[in-house]
């Protein structure tokens, strides 16, 4: 019976075997009830939207639903690109570009919010980066802010021409979704 | 409190038979008929009792709804609509759940602020106090739950300002807010998927709320009622049974304020309500004026007053973390608290305070109501700062430096005068039991 003596004892050994066990087990039980809760297979299915530009007039925009979110779609005029060129130059509250197709660190200049040779469509994820409301500026007789992008009315943000917050409490521009043009008049998003 | 005198006698042969094997009746008997009440106790104690009640009627209305309720996108403002038009009575069950659910606020603001003013939270009361933190966290969770169900555009749009304060913890850990919204939401927005756990947690957490409020009473038993004065009670002369008299003056309390829940209920059933929420959720308008319900206007000002980055914490986390605080400081209450007299009643500036932090706490609520501009925001932060001052600088300070009134020298003594013993008058009635 020297077993008694002997320090950590085949006891200890399974004391602690058998806890293991029973945590790693409970942990691996917990997690299907955690994860049903993520976007199931349905809603992550990357659904691709094309659309058609040839309707949007100069100055118009449309908003358009993909994955559940608002696209903003806008053909702006020379006097709003001019605007959002000459304002690359002021001091912006978020410094990226944030261009799903473009690297992180793209800094945010009117260029590279839109795409070569198509520079007078801006099409961003209409979902105002505060708490996620839908800012205002996509009909004609909307408020369009002080910068003459968008207004979010829930907590005043105002977006100027390139979707680049100017003023208020949303702490990144909109985002650009990936998209890609098909043909002059017609992009697929996603 | 805990070990007093019990009258429980099991008449029947039925009533002997479950004595000697379930005593829930010598149970009951002991806390809610024999329990010892302060003698002095007025009608700001009958909220406890009030508050039970709101919990009870919202689980039996609840219940009822659920039979009726569809928590589908499709269908879920259609339903609510069918409940109130075709279902016998669901005009009037729909409202009682709706107008209870801010009577139920009302109650609890004025249990919460009898806390405070009384000093209910100090030794040996810390728990019952942090238990009842717990609940009105519960609460405002099942509640903001609640909200999202007629699936109108408020809630809509509720459930998405609110949700998304969790993406401000991209801060913290890039990517991380994203994921818990996300999986909060199943999916990248906002979605019919969202509401069906959304109805689902809702008719879960009444049940957490209840097996807190079990806990609550518990320990409000263990420890006693503290009553007007803050004085323990010290003789059994103090104290009169909880059955007939806390139990008839609660019931008069109870009938003035479920007056005032009928009159809602029968004559104004929408006044607390948003015209907007009429409007069945649509993804891609916004209303121009989101609001929560009026039981959150406080704490959504406070949100709202954080306009300026603090440091490497930009203005949207600031918000965030400044509203979850003004609920979570609830819970160390009877630590900031350093003064050794309970009852604000023999508190000349803890009085003031008090009053003040009343005043704050009304202002912040109509300060959230109006859009966040000028000259509201500056009033917002100005008050804001006044509603942390009370807890983190007027409680700990206060103690220290100001001189109590003089204390009656006991409960006795102070609903009866100075002369010490009870005036033949007065006397009377209790006392001859």
């Amino acid at each position: 019976m020297a077993s008694e003596a002997e320090d950590p004892n085949r006891r200890d050994f399974l004391v602690v075997a058998g806890n293991a066990f029973a945590a790693v087990g409970a942990a691996s039980l917990i997690w299907p009830f955690v994860a049903q809760m993520n976007p199931d297979a349905g809603a992550k299915a990357l659904a691709s939207l094309e659309v058609d530009l040839a309707p949007i007039k100069e100055g118009q925009a449309i908003t358009v639903l993909w994955r559940g979110k608002p696209v903003f779609i806008r053909n702006r005029t020379k006097e709003e690109r001019d605007k959002a060129i000459a304002d690359d130059k002021a001091v912006l509250q978020d410094p990226f570009a944030r261009n799903l197709s473009l690297p992180d660190s793209t800094p945010a200049t009117d260029a590279d919010r839109v795409k070569a040779g198509h520079e007078q469509w801006l099409v961003l994820v209409g979902i105002c980066t505060h708490l996620g409301c839908i800012p205002k500026g996509q009909s004609m007789s909307d408020t369009k802010g002080e910068f003459g992008g968008w207004f979010c009315p829930c907590h005043g943000s105002h977006y100027d021409t390139a979707g680049r917050i100017r003023k208020g409490p949303a702490p990144r521009n909109l985002d650009v979704p990936p998209y890609a043009f098909l043909s002059d008049s017609k992009i697929k998003i996603g | 409190m805990a070990h007093h005198e019990l009258t429980y006698q099991p008449k029947s042969r039925m009533a002997k038979w479950w004595d000697e094997r379930l005593p829930i009746a010598r149970l009951m008997h002991g806390q809610f008929v024999d329990f010892p009440t302060p003698r002095n106790l007025n009608y700001m104690w009958t909220f406890g009792g009030i508050l039970t009640v709101c919990l009870i009627v919202q689980i039996v209305t609840g219940i009822v709804l659920a039979m009726h309720y569809q928590p589908s996108a499709a269908e879920a403002f259609n339903s609510l609509q069918h409940i109130k038009r075709d279902v016998n009575y669901g005009w009037m069950i729909q409202s009682f759940h709706a107008v209870g659910a801010s009577m139920f606020f009302v109650a609890v603001y004025l249990h919460i602020f009898r806390g405070l003013y009384y000093g209910s939270y100090k030794a040996p009361r810390e728990v019952l106090w942090v238990l009842g933190v717990f609940i009105f966290l519960a609460m405002m969770a099942t509640a903001f739950l609640g909200y999202a169900l007629p699936w109108g555009q408020m809630s809509f749009w509720g459930v998405t300002v609110i949700t998304n304060l969790f993406s401000s913890l991209n801060e913290i850990i890039p990517g991380m807010g994203t994921a818990i919204v996300e999986w909060l939401w199943g999916g990248y927005a906002v979605s019919g998927v969202t509401l069906n756990r959304f109805f689902s947690l809702h008719y879960l957490l009444p049940f957490v709320i209840f097996g807190l409020v079990v806990l609550h009473i518990w320990a409000l038993h263990v420890a006693g009622q503290n009553n007007p004065t803050g004085l323990d009670v010290k003789a059994k002369s103090e104290t009169v049974p909880m059955y007939p008299f806390a139990i008839a003056k609660d019931a008069v309390g109870m009938f003035a304020f479920f007056l005032v829940f009928a009159w809602f209920v029968f004559f104004m059933p929408d006044y607390l309500g948003h015209a907007d929420n009429y409007t069945p959720a649509n993804p891609l308008v916004t209303p121009p004026h989101i609001v929560p319900e009026w039981y959150f206007l406080p704490f959504y000002a406070i949100l709202r007053a954080i306009t300026f980055d603090i440091g490497p914490i930009s203005s949207k986390l600031g918000g965030v973390i400044a509203m979850i605080s003004a609920v979570v400081i609830l819970l160390f209450v009877p630590w900031l608290d350093t003064s050794r007299v309970r009852s604000a009643k023999y508190r000349p500036l803890y009085k003031i305070a008090f009053w003040f932090f009343v005043f704050t706490c009304v202002a912040l609520g109509w300060l959230g109501s109006k859009p966040a501009e000028q000259p509201y925001v500056f009033w917002s932060q100005f008050f804001t700062f006044a509603y942390f001052a009370f807890f983190l600088i007027a409680m700990p300070v206060l103690g220290l430096i100001e001189t109590p009134k003089p204390l009656p020298k006991s409960i006795t003594e102070s609903v009866f005068g100075s002369g010490g013993g009870m005036p033949a008058g007065a006397a009377a009635a209790p006392e001859k039991r």
